[in-house]
């Protein structure tokens, strides 16, 4: 005969609110789980969909993932020239929130190395990549920008030609994917009046430079727009992604690229790790705190309802030491009410998370694994959180029937 | 294996119990040695505070005496707090309990709380429901075996009551004031159970009781005060 069974029928109502209380505590514990997994995948996505053998960026910095990035997009034209490279791409990504349709949005805009690279490698869901140089955006659902619609971001406006599924930035905002230089329009947007004062700005500092003593022409190209002149307008991309033919080895071709005084190199697995242990490793550590003291909220909150699920059930402990039953069965009893208790909380908690979490600002990633953790940790809870009751249960003489 | 011999239900040798000591020592029980053979029924009278549960707790092996032994079918299971039995095992072999309040488990039907008594002793499945159905039939409170307590009169609890004590065999049956909750007329019938089922399954039955109406119910009859146990003889009143 099953006691426990029978006492949680008993008591089912009061057993079932606790139930769905704890299984709600587990669902938190389940999505922080979540939340993080949906960081960190979120986090190296671009990267690894990239898929760059190599990343150049600005020389003694991270790289555009971790820190402001900038250099010369004519390092794209050096990095051609080295030895076992198949092909250099510029990339540039920044964020901006603009109102649109009476909504504030923010995009991850993403510079797409145009005519090289057209987006063939997006998850597109509805819609195509990018098919001309200028005005063109594929944006992430996340945005809720459709097909067609069209967004204007500084003087120009673009239309979204293609949506992707899951295309998110490390800061959880949904990515756009512009032409590199639609991209650069976009970060560099300035007024009239300000194009004005930077470019006379600009031709006073060309005034004062060697330049312009061997090469007369620049002073007067420096009134011309920045993309024109490069040797003194400001630095463009945040960084070049190269790949390597096959059978390259990336270090050799690091080490070359290390030569140039301007640069710093990182291969694809550096980029990964340095964004895994710069702003998501303190993401990381921050949910991870937050989770463990969740867990231990749970294994306490669970200890005290077995405790005084338990104290409810005194008497007939009593009542069944007195008739002779032995520790294991009311140690079972405990046991076995505490386990169905921890089950029936996970599966509220999945059931409930499940059709939840889609509804979240941010990715909440529930992977198999976490869930076989979670269960065990659940498991554990029940044994410890059992001890206080079992404890209890073990100290009631048989005496107390008849008091 | 249960012990059948013709030895005494339960048997004790100058027991004592001693709470406390030096100036908060309170003797509840003194030398008190008693008998009671198999089949028979016996009631324990005493004021309140006289040490009757104390007794009953000792006879029932649940709070051991300070001194003084215990025999039960003839066998030393206690000398002063030492034991040398399985207690729980003999608790579930050979003692039957039933108390004031009936003390059915609330989350079980009338024959579960039989049943859990069976299970105890290791008797499941089919013999078990047939024996705990019989017990429950011949106490006339079959219809009500699926019943939960709640459900039930305060007659019918203690009937099932008394159907537990009886599930496995019991040598010897203990009740603490088992008529206290119900009416004179409910409570005579009880006390006439008691005795038929003493009689009928050779089992020890010692009541401690304060209802003096149906003494003339049982074989023989105690009194204790003050700790100290004596043979009585009462004048029974009958209803």
């Amino acid at each position: 005969m099953n006691l426990a069974i029978r006492d949680v029928r008993h008591n089912l109502g009061r057993f079932a609110l606790t139930a769905v209380g704890l299984g709600l505590l587990l669902m938190i514990v389940m999505g922080m789980g979540g939340i993080y997994k949906g960081i960190e995948e979120d986090a190296v996505l671009l990267i690894d969909e990239l898929d760059a053998d190599i990343w150049i960026v600005q020389n003694e910095t991270r790289g555009p993932f971790a820190e402001l990035s900038r250099l010369a997009s004519s390092v794209e034209d050096r990095a051609w020239t080295v030895p076992g490279v198949s092909n250099a791409r510029r990339f540039i990504t920044h964020t901006v929130q603009r109102e649109h349709q009476g909504r504030s949005i923010r995009i991850s805009i993403v510079g797409l190395s145009w005519p090289g690279d057209q987006g063939h490698w997006l998850p597109i869901i509805s819609g195509r990549t990018l098919s001309q140089g200028h005005f063109e955006m594929v944006a992430d659902q996340t945005l809720g920008l459709a097909v067609g619609e069209r967004v204007t971001l500084g003087k120009d406006s673009y239309r979204v030609v293609g949506v992707t599924q899951n295309m998110i930035s490390s800061g959880g905002d949904g990515l756009a994917f512009l032409t590199v230089s639609d991209a650069l329009a976009v970060q560099f947007d300035s007024t009239g009046e300000a194009t004005r004062l930077e470019r006379a700005a600009r031709q006073g500092r060309a005034e004062h430079t060697d330049l312009v003593q061997s090469q007369p022409g620049m002073l007067e190209r420096a009134s011309l727009p920045a993309g024109m002149i490069p040797a003194l307008g400001s630095s463009t991309v945040s960084a070049i992604m190269v790949n390597l033919k096959p059978g390259v080895d990336p270090a050799r071709v690091q080490s070359v690229m290390e030569g140039w005084a301007d640069v710093t190199v990182y291969t694809a697995e550096d980029q990964r790790q340095l964004l895994l242990q710069g702003p998501v490793d303190r993401a990381r550590r921050q949910i991870g705190l937050f989770r463990v003291l969740l867990v231990a909220i749970s294994a306490i909150i669970m200890s005290l309802i077995l405790y005084t699920m338990t104290l409810d059930k005194v008497h007939d402990i009593a009542l069944l030491k007195l008739m002779g039953a032995k520790d294991r069965v009311v140690i079972g009893l405990v046991l076995q009410e505490a386990f169905l208790l921890g089950g029936i909380a996970y599966g509220i908690a999945y059931l409930i998370g499940e059709r939840l979490f889609p509804f979240f600002p941010r990715r909440v990633i529930v992977t198999t694994d976490m869930l076989i953790w979670l269960a065990f940790a659940v498991a554990v809870i029940c044994v410890v959180g059992s001890l206080l009751g079992i404890r209890k249960a073990m100290s009631v003489s048989p005496n107390e029937v008849l008091s | 294996m249960k012990n059948r011999t013709h030895a005494p239900a339960i048997e004790t040798v100058a027991i004592s119990k001693i709470y406390g000591s030096g100036n908060t020592e309170v003797v509840a029980l003194r030398d008190a040695s008693m008998k009671i053979e198999r089949g028979e029924v016996v009631a324990l009278l005493g004021p309140s505070g006289s040490g009757k549960s104390t007794l009953l707790s000792a006879i029932g092996l649940i709070n051991p005496p300070t001194k003084g032994q215990i025999k039960i079918d003839g066998k030393v299971v206690m000398d002063g707090p030492k034991s040398f039995v399985d207690l729980q095992r003999y608790r579930r072999e050979r003692l039957g309990f039933i108390f004031q309040k009936s003390n059915l488990i609330p989350f079980l039907s009338a024959l579960e709380n039989v049943l859990i008594s069976l299970s105890i002793s290791g008797v499941e499945g089919r013999p078990a429901k047939r024996r705990a159905m019989e017990l429950l039939d011949s106490l006339g409170v079959a219809d009500r075996a699926k019943n939960l307590p709640a459900a039930l009169s305060g007659g019918q609890q203690q009937r099932v009551a008394v159907a537990r004590a009886l599930a496995n065999k019991p040598s010897l049956l203990l009740a603490d004031e088992p008529t206290a909750a119900l009416d004179s007329k409910l409570g005579r019938q009880v006390m006439e159970l008691f005795r038929e089922i003493g009689h009928e399954n050779q089992a020890g039955v010692l009541v401690v009781t304060h209802d003096q109406r149906a003494l003339d119910v049982f074989d023989r009859t105690m009194y204790l005060e003050d700790g100290v146990l004596a043979e009585h003889e009462v004048s029974p009143k009958t209803n």
